[in-house]
């Protein structure tokens, strides 16, 4: 197992060098240039065209692309064109929103989805499974900004309950922390539970209709048990896998939601990032996002093991 | 825990939910929470010249003068000038007192770095340095400008809104090279800047400075007494304007500089809320055609299109149905200012279509393709592009509409090359209007050929014209000159104005002393 892990880690360098190298090339052949943006409106071609030196943006692909492998190698990813900060403090300026986000986003919705899709499951064909299918369609249909403005108004506007925007860091107190964060994980959680509750429905048809099953009803055992410990074990393979999946979602995901929100995360960093074509800070994201992927796969794949003793590396 | 426990410390928590959702405010002071127009990406006002980071620049950094709201400059920083008889040789004495935020005296070698790195940045300061003999420190406090023919237009270049503005920084910083960006933020301004707070794309804080000394007189613009009322100001960056809107409402933010004008009719049922202009001096809307290249190479080409445009439907297009909100500008300067100019513009904005036709006909349009580039993330540009793509298609051009970011225009638009190699035929933009009350902070209206601004129109008498501006000793031979520039503008089409709009700034009504101006200024403002 620990040989495993040691090759799946190891496994990441190529990957980060191939994403790097993707990302590099797709910012210097885009159109698009920091200094014009840089220099403002006003500005002349002149004075764009020596603020373009002075970053170095003028010099040729590959002295640059070396340049920054080079300082990626050593632990540094350079500094932003337009803030002069160093890309690692302003990604982690920005990882607490976008973490906390995440997991509370997680937990909302694999608590709401997972007990949702075994019940429609357990249900099948009944009307409790067609509020749940109907509510997973909803929540895959409707766009996420527009739960977001809804959510906002209601429980922000209307009823003063919860601040509109914003985020408070979680050492300024628990309630500060969650309060900021229950409506945009609500809205970013939306298209989760409604993916999660599917999948579960799913699998849980499959394996309900198992002779194991079939044995521990005829043993007496209650439908909560059932449901619960012996079939939701065995469908959580399928689940789990699409839980990790949805990483990546909620990653592209959190994008909208923190621009709803005014929630200063990696989501709106990266696409401030990109309007201002700010190349380092772009890369730098991309490269935390697919290490991110890369070990959530790997995460996912562990945990394979302790779900279904069958499965060895 | 039992069902009662449960539900009473539900209930509990659903009680105190409203005013723990509410952000605390700052220990032992008053916050003044305000959402600016943009996010505060950078912080070296010289280096970067968005409105949003002059408008962050003139909290910390100050200025030697500064123009009232009736747009004359007034000391601020100098506390005497004297100029030579024969107008060449400039005194200045700061006033006692000024200090740095970091406590140091401010002396007049700083003030001297401070204005060489200014004028390699500024269109008027480069007219400056070219006429510069001599700029030196001659004690602590004192400093003399010898220039080498007489420049009128001194402490109105020192104290003028546009940007770059003529900020203030200690020496050790204004020696830094002008392209490239400061690292340190050190100011003698009403307000320090909390860098350790600095969140980019997040928000921004300022804590008054203590030490700071206004002057006596009351504050007009950036003149007179900067006084604070408040401990501190945060900018809280909303790139979302239901948002903004929503946390306006809210109370989590108390100023909103920039509603747009759907969102307005709602704020203004809100009670507790006030609404108005932002800016008097608002702005111009634009678009620029590329002289370089056919088919706008030809003035007669120019002069169709800007006959055949109908302002209206752009300034529609931009603040919808309030017609408040906008006016035609058969011109280039800015309506209500001193020299605002209609000389010529009798055809500008007339949208009479089928006289431009007839004009394009005469003109010997061959159906080259117009490479219209258009910013689809700017509102104002993306609505702009949408009514020319129009006008140009029913006066029969051959229009390649290029749909693309901000981004990319600012790159696009820089490139001289033809439009079928990368280039361009026109594209959109907005000024403005606090630039455009004269020549001087102005480079869309320069007509200099190849040093003139994107589209690079070369129309020698504009150019003859705004030099008379600059050599004009008194309001009557200025106001002559610019009639003399407009005219010259509107006839060689240097860029074809599309109308005069505002916009609207929001505030919660226990925030006073809000003022319209070109910058949101924050000195003079109160919260109970």
């Amino acid at each position: 197992m620990l040989g495993y892990i040691g090759r799946r880690i190891l496994a990441t360098i190529p990957v980060m060098a191939v994403v790097g190298l993707f990302v590099f090339s797709l910012l210097y052949f885009a159109p698009g240039d920091p200094a014009a943006i840089i220099a403002g409106d006003q500005a002349t071609p002149d004075d764009v065209a020596r603020i373009r030196a002075t970053l170095g943006l003028d010099r040729p692909f590959l002295v640059r692309f070396w340049e920054w492998s080079w300082q990626i190698l050593h632990g540094d990813l350079g500094t932003s064109i337009f803030t002069n900060l160093p890309v690692t403090t302003m990604i982690g300026q920005r990882v607490q929103p976008t973490v906390s986000l995440m997991l509370v986003t997680l937990v909302f919705a694999i608590v709401v989805a997972v007990p949702l899709g075994v019940v429609a499951a357990w249900k099948a064909g009944s009307l409790i499974d067609r509020l749940v299918m109907g509510l997973a369609v909803t929540g895959f249909s409707v766009p996420v900004f527009v739960v977001g403005y809804v959510l906002a108004y209601v429980f922000a506007l209307e009823l003063g309950w919860l601040p509109v925007q914003g985020y408070t860091p979680i050492e300024q107190g628990l309630w500060p922390w969650l309060s900021n964060l229950i409506l945009p994980a609500v809205t970013l959680g939306l298209v989760y539970i409604a993916l999660i509750a599917r999948v579960t429905r799913a699998t849980m048809l499959d394996v309900l209709q198992q002779d194991y099953v079939r044995t521990a009803r005829a043993k007496g055992l209650a439908q909560g048990p059932v449901l619960f410990v012996h079939a939701l074990k065995n469908a959580a393979v399928p689940i789990v896998t699409v839980i990790g999946i949805g990483i990546a979602l909620l990653i592209g995901g959190a994008v909208v939601t923190e621009t709803v929100f005014a929630i200063p995360g990696l989501g709106r960093l990266t696409v401030d990032a990109i309007l201002r074509r700010d190349y380092p800070v772009i890369q730098g994201v991309v490269l935390l996002f697919s290490f991110v992927y890369v070990l959530v796969n790997l995460a996912i794949d562990l945990f394979y093991t302790v779900l279904d003793p069958r499965i060895r590396y | 825990m039992d069902r009662r426990t449960f539900l009473k410390g539900s209930a509990a928590l659903g009680l105190a939910a409203p005013q723990l959702a509410r952000p605390a405010l700052a220990q032992g002071g008053k916050v003044l929470r305000f959402v600016p127009q943009a996010n505060l990406a950078n912080f070296d006002p010289i280096w970067g010249t968005q409105y949003v980071v002059r408008n962050a620049g003139t909290l910390v950094w100050d200025m030697l003068y500064g123009v009232d709201a009736q747009l004359k400059p007034q000391r601020q920083m100098v506390e005497s000038e004297e100029v030579s008889g024969d107008k060449l040789t400039w005194t200045f004495r700061l006033r006692p007192g000024l200090k740095w935020h970091d406590g140091e005296p401010v002396l007049a070698k700083d003030v001297v770095a401070s204005l060489t790195r200014w004028m390699a940045r500024d269109p008027i300061g480069l007219m400056i340095r070219g006429i510069q003999d001599d700029l030196a420190a001659t004690d602590d406090k004192t400093f003399r400008w010898r220039l080498k023919k007489p420049f009128p237009k001194l402490l109105y270049a020192l104290g003028k809104t546009n940007a770059p503005m003529a900020l203030m920084m200690p020496e050790r910083i204004a020696k830094t090279d002008p392209f490239t960006q400061i690292n340190e933020y050190v100011g003698s301004g009403p307000m320090k800047f909390v860098r350790n707070e600095w969140v980019p794309g997040a928000r921004a804080v300022f804590e008054t400075f203590t030490d700071y000394k206004p002057r006596d007189e009351p504050n007009s613009w950036l003149a007179g007494g900067k006084r604070m009322l408040v401990d501190r100001v945060e900018w809280v960056i909303m790139p979302d304007a239901a948002t903004a809107s929503a946390a306006l409402q809210n109370g989590e933010v108390d100023w909103w500089e920039n509603p747009i004008s759907d969102l307005v009719p709602l704020l203004r049922k809100n009670s507790n809320l006030n609404v108005d202009i932002a800016d008097p001096l608002g702005n111009v809307g634009s678009f620029r055609m590329n002289h370089l290249h056919p088919p706008f190479d030809n003035p007669k080409i120019r002069q169709a299109v800007m006959t055949a445009m109908s302002q209206e439907d752009y300034m529609r297009s931009i603040v919808g149905d309030d017609d408040s909100l906008w006016k035609k500008l058969p011109g280039f300067f800015t309506p209500g200012t001193p020299l605002y100019s209609e000389a010529g513009g009798g055809n500008v904005g007339k949208g009479d279509i089928k006289l431009g036709q007839k004009l394009l006909k005469e003109a010997g349009y061959k159906g080259e393709p117009v490479v219209c580039v258009v910013a689809q993330d700017q509102g104002i540009t993306k609505a702009q592009g949408d009514i020319t793509a129009d006008l140009l298609k029913q006066m029969g051009f051959n229009v390649d509409f290029v749909a693309t970011d901000w981004g990319t225009t600012g790159t696009r638009r820089a490139s001289k090359a033809p439009p079928s190699q990368g280039g361009w035929n026109m594209f959109h933009t907005w000024h403005a209007g606090a630039d455009c009350i004269n020549p001087a902070g102005y480079p869309a209206v320069r007509a200099s050929g190849e040093k003139a601004w994107f589209g690079w129109p070369d129309i020698p008498p504009v150019e003859a014209a705004i030099a008379e501006w600059f050599d004009a000793a008194d309001p009557a031979a200025e106001k002559a000159a610019i009639d003399k520039v407009n005219a010259a503008a509107v006839e060689g089409v240097v860029y074809v104005p599309t109308g005069f709009f505002l916009g609207y700034q929001a505030w919660r009504k226990n925030v006073s002393g809000i003022v319209k101006g070109p910058i949101p200024f924050t000195w003079g403002v109160s919260k109970a």
